[in-house]
């Protein structure tokens, strides 16, 4: 497990502060993991004072935002309303869906490949409810402005409502697989920790990582088409990157190295910690997570904004 | 007085494509075999006008002449590529009915859907739920879905709500021909009832006559360029006289 303190030697390192002079402190063992965090703190720190920067703007545009925010509540109401009117099993299908998928992997890996998992089923139940969030509402969000493209051309609305919706959407869905997880808890008769209810904050650390992904692939689509495509097999490779069915342990160390850079593993894992370890990430888990997320909101939102106007010339 | 739409020296340029370049694959191998072109083409060129509280502005010229495109810009549909668009005061675009109706839901939910995305809250829209119903006299279909209605029952619909509301600024695209010829008339008489209400009116309509008796004001556009800018009949002679010539 990776040490906390080591943060406290890099910060001291950096601001060359008269404790690094003192010899009790061993800069020696200061290892990536803390280099990361710290780095990770910056860029957190960076974007906040960013941020503080432009709030008047922000707050200009505040009464603009809060008029649609009806628009986006009544969207995300028609999205749930069009998904389950017309199927007959309606919201069953979302819970169905994800156990029948739990069931056939958990028959084929423990028969074929013999990983060795504790609770296997909720191993990968809970790891593939967390990459359905992520892919399902990137993949939705991206489509969004495209599909979206007549209301456009025809009535002014700020566009990031449209992957926001879709985000948002997605959210819903999750909570509604979370009911297929809560199954496989209750037939198993896992242990409840009480570290349970901290899953939002992995999911609110996707949330806002799948937001900043979907602002990027929805303004991107709209001038290149086939990068819906290009994403299609994106997220099949990221399925296999990131330990949804097998251990991480089994992958070899250069691999364990390279994948830290994958925001989805932290995501995975803080879920799993806290669902079925009763333990919660320490401050490193939760730098990296915050710092994926805002770094990716914050390139999202400059690039959409940058390319939203040209919207209009192109779908 | 504050002019409520300021337009100074406005000009859209659009990138043409020669052949449609959307792909990456398609733009990476036009960009290696150096195939990738643009044409410019100018849809508005230093466009410059006022707009008063109470005008009721007509835009006349030929079809490409910048029409709609100069309406989507004062929507703020578009961004002008260079020149600025002042604009003080609510506005309704009346540019395509039933913009953003959803097919699968009913004529119920598709109000409060519309009226969200005019920027409406849910019980604004509530409270003038039955007023939109019964001037689209759509009582009967209320619980339809829009997918089963014809075009007539959506353009009335999207008409009913999008006038409901006292913007300060409407503008009017082509769509006083919405409907039967009773209902023709009742929106012919609810434009001018909310002109009557001081609200700023945009109006583009090939038919002069309308042109000449609803509006106070005509803008000529011919090419992107801004002709004429004055009182409606002249500006309309001139136009029928210049066009034809």
């Amino acid at each position: 497990m990776i040490k906390d303190d080591g943060f406290a030697y890099v910060v001291a390192a950096a601001i060359k502060h008269p404790v690094c002079y003192n010899s009790s402190m061993d800069f020696s063992q200061i290892t990536p993991a803390d280099l990361f965090a710290v780095l990770s703190a910056a860029v957190i720190l960076g974007c906040v004072i960013a941020f503080l920067f432009v709030l008047p703007k922000v707050r200009r545009m505040l009464p603009g935002l809060l008029q649609y925010r009806h628009l986006l509540s009544t969207m995300v109401v028609r999205d749930i309303k069009v998904k389950y009117r017309r199927s007959v099993l309606g919201i069953l299908w979302s819970i169905l869906n994800p156990l029948m998928m739990m069931i056939i992997l958990t028959i084929v890996f423990s028969t074929i490949f013999r990983f060795n998992i504790e609770n296997f089923p909720v191993y990968y139940i809970v790891g593939s409810t967390m990459y359905s969030f992520v892919t399902g509402s990137t993949t939705s969000g991206m489509n969004s402005v495209l599909n979206n493209a007549e209301l456009i051309k025809k009535v002014y609305i700020p566009k990031y409502i449209f992957p926001l919706q879709k985000v948002l959407f997605s959210l819903v869905n999750l909570a509604f697989s979370l009911i297929a997880v809560a199954i496989v808890y209750a037939i198993l008769q896992m242990p409840l920790h009480p570290t349970i209810p901290l899953l939002v904050i992995p999911v609110f650390y996707a949330t806002v990582f799948s937001f900043g992904l979907s602002l990027v692939l929805s303004a991107a689509v709209v001038y290149f088409r086939d990068i819906a495509h290009l994403y299609g097999v994106l997220t099949m490779a990221w399925m296999y990157l990131t330990p949804i069915f097998y251990p991480f342990v089994l992958l070899p160390e250069i691999a364990q190295t390279v994948l830290q850079f994958n925001p989805l593993l932290h995501f995975v894992n803080y879920a799993r910690e806290v669902m079925m370890y009763g333990s919660v990430p320490g401050l490193y888990e939760n730098l990296y997570c915050m710092a994926f997320a805002i770094v990716t909101l914050v390139i999202g939102l400059l690039f959409f904004r940058r390319a939203q106007d040209n919207f209009i010339l192109n779908i | 007085m504050q002019p409520i739409i300021e337009v100074s020296d406005v000009t859209m340029r659009f990138n043409m494509s020669r052949d449609k370049v959307d792909s990456l694959k398609e733009y990476f191998i036009r960009t290696v075999k150096r195939q990738l072109h643009f044409d410019e083409f100018f849809a508005l060129q230093n466009v410059s006008f006022k707009v008063w509280p109470g005008d009721v502005l007509g835009i006349v010229g030929l079809n490409g002449s910048g029409k709609s495109t100069l309406l989507k810009l004062i929507a703020g549909i578009m961004r002008p590529s260079k020149g600025t668009i002042m604009r003080t005061g609510s506005i309704s675009p009346l540019i395509e009915l039933g913009a953003g109706f959803s097919a699968d839901l009913t004529a119920r939910e598709n109000v409060f859907l519309n009226g969200a995305v005019l920027g409406y809250s849910k019980q604004y829209m509530a409270e003038r739920y039955d007023e939109i119903i019964s001037f689209a006299e759509l009582e009967q279909f209320q619980d339809v879905a829009i997918k089963n209605y014809s075009s007539g029952m959506k353009a009335r619909l999207g008409f009913s709500i999008a006038t409901i509301t006292k913007p300060e600024i409407l503008i009017v695209d082509e769509i006083l021909s919405v409907g039967d010829f009773l209902f023709k008339e009742k929106s012919e008489a609810r434009i001018k009832e909310l002109m009557g209400g001081g609200t700023t009116v945009l109006l583009v309509s090939h038919s002069l006559r309308q042109i000449e008796t609803l509006c106070n004001r005509v803008l000529w556009l011919k090419s992107g360029r801004l002709i004429m800018d004055g009182d409606a009949l002249e500006v309309c002679r001139a136009y029928e006289e210049g066009s034809r010539g």
